[in-house]
């Protein structure tokens, strides 16, 4: 019979949670402070958002971060999709070996490296850098989390009914579209996101990829915490956890819901 | 579909150029050394001259680099530092994400999942404001500081020491130790801990006899996959740390951004990687199947 938590499983529950959220509480909470000193309270305010409205240099990387985020998420989900099918669906396949390895290494490997070496590519092809370089870069560290996203998805969806859908007269390409691919489709838009807040959330790779007019927020929040800590960062740091939350609440409730209707 | 593998064609040419052929590439600069120029490197590849160019080019690469790195105590230094950070902050990981996946093993399944979310979520939100906010709680006169003031304890200057960056790395990488652990134990049977207690087990002799051997894999999974990304960590030992705390992915960023020492940033690397690679291989190796498991990663 199952006992249920003890004590101690609540406790080391409680405090795991309070640990990972203090800080981003106390983020959010000195975004609303009146004194500029991040770490005195003096009161109730917004001038750090209205501050922010001003900031034309951050509304531009924020600009850049999105474009960035929308075209390399995309990119990188289209890419993943196939990988997961070629990995998923054909058993062994010359190179497979090597293209496995691709699509896990990105996932554990130090981001200064991958900078580096996407960085001089860049410099060899003669390619100038800013957005597109950042934008092509994003892509291909992201599209390896795609792919482990769509693949565990698609392992666990059942070929007969492709199949039958192909016995009754619907081409191959056509079954994989119109069976397969509504099937396995909120691991797809799950896979979108993961590769959006990543793209939104990276310093590294941007820092060594982008050129002169391709600042992306991050690069921007990193020069400025450099200089110290400054309330106007604490108010665009709760602006993003904010979008980003209701993202991802928003895309675990639909999936909650698609899982148990009713 | 008839034949799945052409799916593969283009995320497959994808990566060879933009993961692959970059790799190659590091692995050329690292042999190469400086020059006053741009890019600021030698010995170019010149394919106009044919064959002579190639074999100019090869015979002006040399190992160079590598030598000046091993004599060079910074460097040592920053590499055996860099492991050390990571072996401590995995160690801690391991002790505070153990109880905390097991806790919430222990939840009916109902609640289990908000939970998991709950855990999940800091993740989504950006690594570079989870450790700025640290910044502000540390500083000597943050808000540690003053809570400890009410306690009439410290004050305790915590900010760029080594202490700082192993709290940033215990906080950064958390859920990334929980999620695999919790893993292997929610999906443990039940039945083998009433097993053992019938046998005459005490739980805590069941926990350490049935439940702690068969959460290995779990153990395993979480600690390669913060310790690996550890080493090679950048945002934290740069923000948190001090300017004598040592991190090869910082000194990476320094050699190429402010030395604009590309070659040695290269070797550098290599050496990372070199280092990385038997953790990395164990990694996809055996671990891989454990993330691939719906509900972990979406």
């Amino acid at each position: 019979m199952r006992t249920g938590p003890t004590v101690f499983n609540r406790l080391s529950v409680g405090l795991g949670l309070a640990f990972l959220y203090a800080p981003i509480a106390l983020l959010i909470l000195y975004s609303f402070n009146a004194s500029r000193l991040v770490t005195v309270w003096a009161g109730f305010s917004t001038r750090w958002y209205a501050a922010l409205a001003q900031d034309d240099q951050m509304l531009d990387a924020v600009w850049v971060t999105l474009r960035v985020g929308l075209i390399s998420a995309s990119l990188a989900t289209v890419l993943g999709t196939l990988a997961a099918v070629a990995l998923v669906r054909s058993g062994r396949f010359r190179g497979r070996a090597l293209f496995s390895g691709m699509i896990y290494a990105p996932l554990v490997m130090p981001e200064v490296i991958l900078g580096l070496s996407l960085l001089l590519l860049f410099v060899a092809l003669g390619l100038p850098r800013g957005f597109w370089t950042v934008t092509v870069s994003h892509a291909t560290v992201t599209l390896c989390y795609a792919t482990v996203v769509i693949q565990a998805r698609l392992a666990s969806f059942d070929v007969s009914l492709e199949e039958a859908a192909q016995d009754l007269g619907c081409p191959p390409l056509m079954a994989f579209v119109k069976v397969t691919l509504p099937n396995i489709a909120p691991a797809v838009a799950a896979a979108w996101m993961l590769a959006f807040t990543l793209s939104l959330d990276d310093l590294v790779i941007a820092s060594f990829t982008s050129g002169p007019g391709a600042t992306t927020l991050p690069m921007r929040l990193y020069s400025q915490v450099r200089l110290g800590v400054n309330p106007e960062i604490n108010a665009v740091s709760t602006l993003l956890i904010a979008v980003v939350g209701m993202g991802v609440l928003a895309a675990g409730l639909i999936q909650r819901r698609r899982e148990n209707p009713g | 579909m008839r034949r799945p593998w052409l799916a593969a064609v283009a995320p497959y040419a994808w990566l060879l150029v933009f993961f692959a052929l970059p790799f190659a590439l590091v692995a050329k600069l690292s042999l190469s050394h400086t020059v006053l120029a741009m890019p600021p490197y030698a010995p170019q590849l010149d394919l106009s001259k044919g064959h002579a160019g190639i074999l100019a080019f090869v015979h002006q690469l040399s190992f160079a680099t590598y030598a000046r790195l091993t004599s060079d105590r910074l460097y040592v230094l920053a590499y055996l530092s860099s492991l050390r950070f990571a072996a401590i902050a995995t160690a801690i990981l391991f002790l505070i994400g153990y109880p905390i996946a097991y806790g919430m093993s222990r939840f009916a399944p109902e609640s289990r999942h908000g939970l998991l979310m709950a855990v999940i979520l800091p993740f989504w939100t950006s690594f570079l404001i989870r450790i700025y906010a640290w910044i502000a709680i540390l500083k000597p006169a943050g808000l540690l500081n003053q809570a400890l003031a009410v306690l009439h304890l410290g004050p305790l200057s915590l900010l760029n020491t080594d202490a700082a960056v192993i709290i940033g790395l215990v906080y950064a990488y958390l859920p990334f130790m929980v999620l695999p652990l919790y893993a292997a134990l929610e999906r443990q049977d039940e039945r083998l801990i009433e097993a053992a207690q019938d046998l005459g087990c005490t739980p805590v002799q069941a926990f350490w006899r049935v439940t702690f051997p068969l959460s290995w894999p779990g153990v395993a999974a979480g600690g390669l996959l913060c310790f690996i990304p550890m080493v090679g960590e950048f945002v934290i030992p740069d923000l948190l740390g001090g300017s004598d705390t040592l991190m090869l992915g910082r000194t990476i960023w320094t050699e190429f951004f402010a030395d604009r020492d590309w070659p040695a940033a290269s070797a550098v690397a290599i050496v990372l990687l070199a280092t990385l690679a038997v953790p990395i291989a164990l990694f996809q190796r055996q671990q891989a199947p454990l993330l691939e498991r719906p509900g972990v990663l979406s």
